[in-house]
């Protein structure tokens, strides 16, 4: 094929050679000569290459002791990030912090690739999320998932860069509680979405700090916060959950 | 491809070695503190590039004066003092103040040849001797970010009564101030004993939640904290 096109494009290129018979002559020698030698081997022109497609598996263990999480959110994007300590949370992440409801952050605009668990994560217990895609931008990872029985205690983490991990490459981390500032730390009855009250989830009024931060933990009733509905059985500790992530593909 | 790749190597390997020659040399470093806590203010801070045989405090051991004077009442003259005459290089009180909660702060500092560890300290807000801490954490050589995750420690020189009562100086018992202006009145006082007198991890604020007696003037929705408190971010040139 390519000894065909190159001397079409000579002749082509040098018009005036058309008057040279040996040349021409040659040229048609040639090219018949390479199509018979290339009979028995011609294939047709290779299909353009698959995009490649990036794979991970996300695992996420559920280190506290009465504290369920909600369904794990896990989102590919390009360089950002999706809460900052000290920065106003998101709606979408006040969302998830306060109701457990991943829809809207899982759909957040700079999300190239995401998705969800599909319940939530008992203590003691691990979910496996799985996202894919082809996009090569897709290079940073977002994971977050609400502790259930607080007013707005999330954990997870946010804009690491994956772009070195080779296939089965993993890196797990040990994870701490964020509050993201938007609901005052009650744990009222009807405050709290979790079994140990069944309360209210999100309500977009702010009526705490209104900037996210690290959470300073549950106070509960029988460690001195006699409005709370939470028991001591409901504190918990940094780390809260130990994440993994593994490059599958 | 082959040769490009061992180039590569080549070119690694003796930068490497140029790394590897340059433990001894000056290093200018961005360091950025962070708040990590909603409730807590940390006063003036105190960051000091110093020899592998000087330190500021060490967890186990009994707090210099120089160190409760910070942790008490947020003082750091005493360190600064201390740390000039063993030929450290600080910075002082880069947010100029306090660090207010969530809030962030970055300076710069360059360390001579000799000081090949670095330190960091600030008194956290309402606490009776409560401060942030990093104890001589090795300068590395290569270029580079590194982040460092920081915890809470108490001095072990007053007892935790979380009465906030302006007492702020070395010795007087009490809390110097909430910055935040959320703390209550006519507490009773927490405890007045202090048994471990080391340097330790803090048990954290108890609190309560009531704002005009009970046993702490601190709100317990408000004040405690769980570990870690700061981050401490820090680019290597």
């Amino acid at each position: 094929m390519l000894t065909f096109s190159s001397i079409k494009n000579r002749v082509i290129e040098h018009p005036i050679k058309k008057s040279n018979l040996i040349t021409i002559t040659t040229c048609l020698l040639l090219l018949s000569a390479c199509g018979s030698d290339n009979n028995s081997v011609v294939e047709p022109p290779p299909p353009p290459p698959e995009p490649a497609e990036y794979s991970y598996s996300v695992t996420v263990t559920n280190l506290t002791y009465a504290q369920p999480l909600s369904p794990v959110a896990i989102v590919l994007h390009n360089d950002s990030k999706m809460w900052m300590t000290g920065e106003a949370s998101s709606q979408a992440l006040e969302k998830l912090a306060e109701s457990g409801d991943n829809s809207d952050f899982i759909s957040d605009s700079n999300a190239l690739a995401s998705n969800s668990g599909e319940d939530v994560v008992i203590p003691g217990l691990a979910s496996t999320i799985e996202v894919s895609t082809t996009d090569r931008n897709a290079t940073f990872f977002t994971a977050a998932t609400m502790l259930v029985n607080t007013n707005d205690a999330f954990t997870g983490l946010t804009g690491v860069d994956i772009s070195t991990m080779a296939i089965d490459d993993v890196k797990s981390w040990n994870l701490n509680v964020y509050d993201s500032g938007t609901e005052a730390n009650s744990e009222a009855m009807g405050t709290i979405p979790g079994p140990a009250d069944g309360g209210i989830g999100f309500d977009e009024t702010r009526n705490d700090v209104d900037f996210v931060a690290l959470h300073s933990g549950v106070v509960s009733q029988d460690d001195g916060l006699s409005s709370s509905i939470l028991t001591q059985a409901h504190r918990f500790d940094n780390p809260a959950i130990k994440l993994s992530i593994t490059r599958t593909k | 491809m082959k040769t490009t790749s061992k180039r590569i190597n080549a070119l690694l390997g003796a930068s490497a070695m140029i790394f590897a020659s340059s433990t001894a040399m000056a290093q200018d470093m961005s360091i950025t503190v962070t708040n990590l806590t909603q409730g807590l203010h940390f006063t003036p801070i105190l960051t000091s590039a110093h020899t592998s045989d000087t330190q500021m405090f060490m967890s186990g051991e009994a707090a210099t004066a120089e160190i409760q004077m910070m942790a008490e009442g947020g003082d750091i003259s005493g360190l600064v003092s201390m740390l000039g005459n063993a030929d450290a290089n600080n910075s002082e009180n880069p947010a100029a103040g306090l660090l207010a909660p969530g809030m962030s702060t970055t300076y710069t500092l360059t360390n001579d040849s000799a000081n090949t560890h670095l330190s960091m300290v600030t008194m956290i807000l309402p606490s009776n001797d409560g401060f942030v801490g990093l104890d001589s954490w090795e300068i590395p050589t290569e270029a580079g970010t590194y982040t460092i995750n920081l915890n809470a420690y108490d001095a072990g020189t007053e007892a935790n009564n979380e009465l906030v009562n302006g007492g702020g100086a070395p010795g007087v018992l009490g809390i110097p101030a909430a910055p935040g202006g959320d703390s209550g009145t006519n507490g009773m006082g927490v405890t007045d004993t202090e048994s471990n007198t080391m340097v330790h991890i803090h048990r954290g604020n108890l609190g309560d939640d009531d704002m005009d007696g009970g046993k702490s003037d601190l709100n317990n929705s408000i004040h405690r904290w769980l570990n870690p408190v700061a981050k401490l971010t820090i680019t290597i040139q």
